[in-house]
């Protein structure tokens, strides 16, 4: 069996996380890493492959050249190849575009499952799947918390806003995992030591047949008109638990006479 | 200049969320239209006119019977041709997201998502957003039409007037590969036991409880503190507590006074369902957690150390 991860170099969570104000795009210059959220895939990747006695696992991924260190992690963790399509035409792009690229990138490969995590944790979309799956002409399952795959038919569980759906679909498909699907597993010393030397390609757009006018901003249909600051909820208190902290909620508690 | 609003439904009822956001849209484009997609939801569709849809599409057919998001793309699609709409509208929902995002594809069109308000309209129609988390707040625009949003739940209200709209017909033809995927089953939960929509104080567990054993220290806190314990769709999928009790996007929204939450990460499909608490506490052993960004209280650590000691101590204060 063949399974395409979609992976995402994203810039660390937490209070960091900026917009570069004259370009109105994430500012890329702080830590970077591995969307959680494709851990998941990447993991459910790797047991399907297992599962199955045969095939690899592929990641597939849109970013700059550099997000390589970060797909790395995956391959640590037992993915067996990774390609990044990297190309200067193709900073900025939106949904549509990325959904392009990344949907030409992976005909080339034919993969019998395509994977994505639930979300990226940067612009927490949870609809690229969809996009990739229509341009692909193939059927798609999102949010999945259950999933087997069997005699060339994947079946999962979902949960929706009125309690769990059960949805079949034959191969090939594109699925989009929960977080709540599997634990990835940590890469082991040997994992990480043997993934630098894993097949890792970078393609330009030209190499999987994208013509430039399809992708980054001029590929792009949706624009950033202003940004500013989320209005505040006040100072917030933040501690470490030095071992008071339970008394620090406490005193909070009483003090806004919550208890 | 027209839009057309997608109308979700559920058995017999339309989503209020869906009828919101057509409330807005009609209130921004007097052109503005609905559709339906479903088996026999010819009577919700007759209700849908009095949100402020001049024509309510409907395909109607046994084969949409599941709410299956690939078929819909299909009938949207070419509605959105044959009509020429320029602005398609979604209240934000897992069937919605997913046809928002094939129709994104199929038609080239842009699309915005976790729209919190919209103003203006036609080429001038602006969305905003948050990004990044929730840590930055955008306004969005199209450079293109179609102009595809997929609104946040809860939004907008549904808002009667009195102009009610027609209902026309419309083909059901779907793709092959539209069809592929199949119902198998649908269990859908019945809401029982106390509800925490009433609760004055919530302690929200997540999956830093690392076992659904680890759900007793809170349910101790709350029994001290007068509170229901809620939780997090991690911890639901998981199996480790039921779904009446998740709090967010496709749970339950929830504005206690007091929301504590012990190893909840603070997802925005988490957060959009309890950010309008009046004092919010977070416990989480990751400085970096995205909950401690609208917390009112945060507090890096362990809550295995946290929570039973906090017991303790409201414990003694009740005596
Ligand atoms: C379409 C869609 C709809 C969704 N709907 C919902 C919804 O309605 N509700 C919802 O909650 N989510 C929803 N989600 C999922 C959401 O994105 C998150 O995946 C989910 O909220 C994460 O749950 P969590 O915080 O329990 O788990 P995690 O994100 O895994 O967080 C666990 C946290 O616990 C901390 N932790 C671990 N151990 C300890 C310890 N000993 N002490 C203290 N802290 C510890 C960790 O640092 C971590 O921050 C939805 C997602 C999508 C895509």
């Amino acid at each position: 069996m063949k399974i395409a991860v979609c992976v995402k170099e994203v810039p660390d969570a937490g209070p960091s996380r900026r917009i570069d104000p004259t370009t109105l795009r994430m500012d890329r210059s702080g830590d970077r890493s591995l969307n959680v959220y494709d851990l998941n895939a990447v993991e459910e990747g790797i047991r399907l492959r297992d599962a199955a006695g045969e095939g690899e696992v592929v990641l597939v991924s849109l970013g700059a050249s550099r997000a390589l260190e970060s797909l790395r992690k995956g391959l640590a963790m037992g993915a067996d190849r990774a390609v990044l399509v990297s190309d200067e035409a193709a900073v900025g792009s939106d949904l549509v575009a990325t959904s392009h690229v990344l949907a030409e990138a992976l005909k080339a490969e034919s993969p019998d499952v395509v994977l994505f995590g639930q979300q990226a944790s940067d612009g927490d979309g949870a609809v690229l799947w969809a996009a990739v799956a229509d341009r692909l002409r193939m059927p798609v399952i999102s949010q999945i918390s259950e999933l087997t795959v069997e005699g060339g038919t994947a079946t999962a569980k979902r949960q929706t806003e009125f309690g769990y759906d059960t949805i079949a679909a034959p191969l090939p498909v594109v699925l989009a995992v929960a977080d709540s699907l599997n634990e990835p597993r940590y890469p082991s010393l040997k994992g990480i030591m043997g993934a630098k030397k894993k097949p890792q390609e970078t393609k330009s757009l030209a190499d999987i047949g994208v013509d430039p006018g399809a992708a980054g901003e001029a590929g792009s249909r949706t624009t950033v008109v202003a940004l500013s600051d989320p209005p505040s909820r006040g100072d917030t208190i933040k501690v470490e638990d030095d071992g008071s902290g339970a008394q620090k909620i406490f005193d909070f508690l009483v003090e806004r006479k919550l208890i | 200049m027209s839009t057309l609003v997608f109308l979700e439904h559920h058995g017999d009822s339309i989503q209020k969320g869906s009828l919101g956001v057509l409330s807005k849209a009609a209130q921004l484009d007097a052109d503005t239209s609905a559709v339906l997609i479903g088996s026999g939801v010819g009577e919700a569709a007759a209700k849908a006119g009095a949100y402020g849809a001049a024509t309510v599409y409907v395909a109607d057919n046994e084969a949409f019977a599941a709410p299956l998001p690939q078929p819909r793309v299909d009938v949207i699609a070419r509605l959105v041709a044959d009509k020429g709409f320029d602005t398609v509208l979604f209240a934000a929902s897992v069937l919605a997201s997913d046809i928002a995002g094939g129709l994104s594809a199929r038609l080239d069109a842009g699309l915005n998502w976790d729209l919190s308000d919209l103003e203006g309209s036609g080429d001038a129609l602006v969305g905003k957003r948050s990004a990044l988390g929730d840590t930055v707040r955008a306004d969005v625009g199209w450079s293109s039409t179609p102009r595809l949003g997929l609104v946040r739940a809860g939004s907008f209200d549904a808002v009667e007037n009195a102009a009610a709209g027609t209902v026309e017909q419309i083909p059901a033809d779907t793709e092959d590969f539209s069809t592929k995927a199949a119902m198998v089953e649908q269990a859908h939960a019945e809401s029982s036991g106390p509800s925490i929509e009433d609760a004055d104080i919530l302690v929200t567990g997540g999956r830093g409880l690392g076992a659904p054993e680890g759900f007793g220290i809170l349910e101790e806190l709350a029994s001290a503190m007068g509170g229901a314990v809620a939780s997090t769709r991690a911890v639901v999928d998981s199996g480790w507590y039921p779904y009446a009790t998740q709090v967010g996007q496709t749970g339950k929204v929830v504005s206690p006074k007091l929301y504590i939450g012990a190893g909840v990460s603070g997802a925005i499909q988490h957060k959009v369902g309890m950010q309008t608490s009046q004092v919010i506490v977070s416990i989480n052993k990751d400085g970096n957690a995205p909950i401690f960004e609208f917390s009112d209280l945060g507090v890096v650590g362990d809550l295995n150390d946290i929570v039973p000691k906090l017991t303790e101590l409201v414990k003694e204060r009740r005596g």
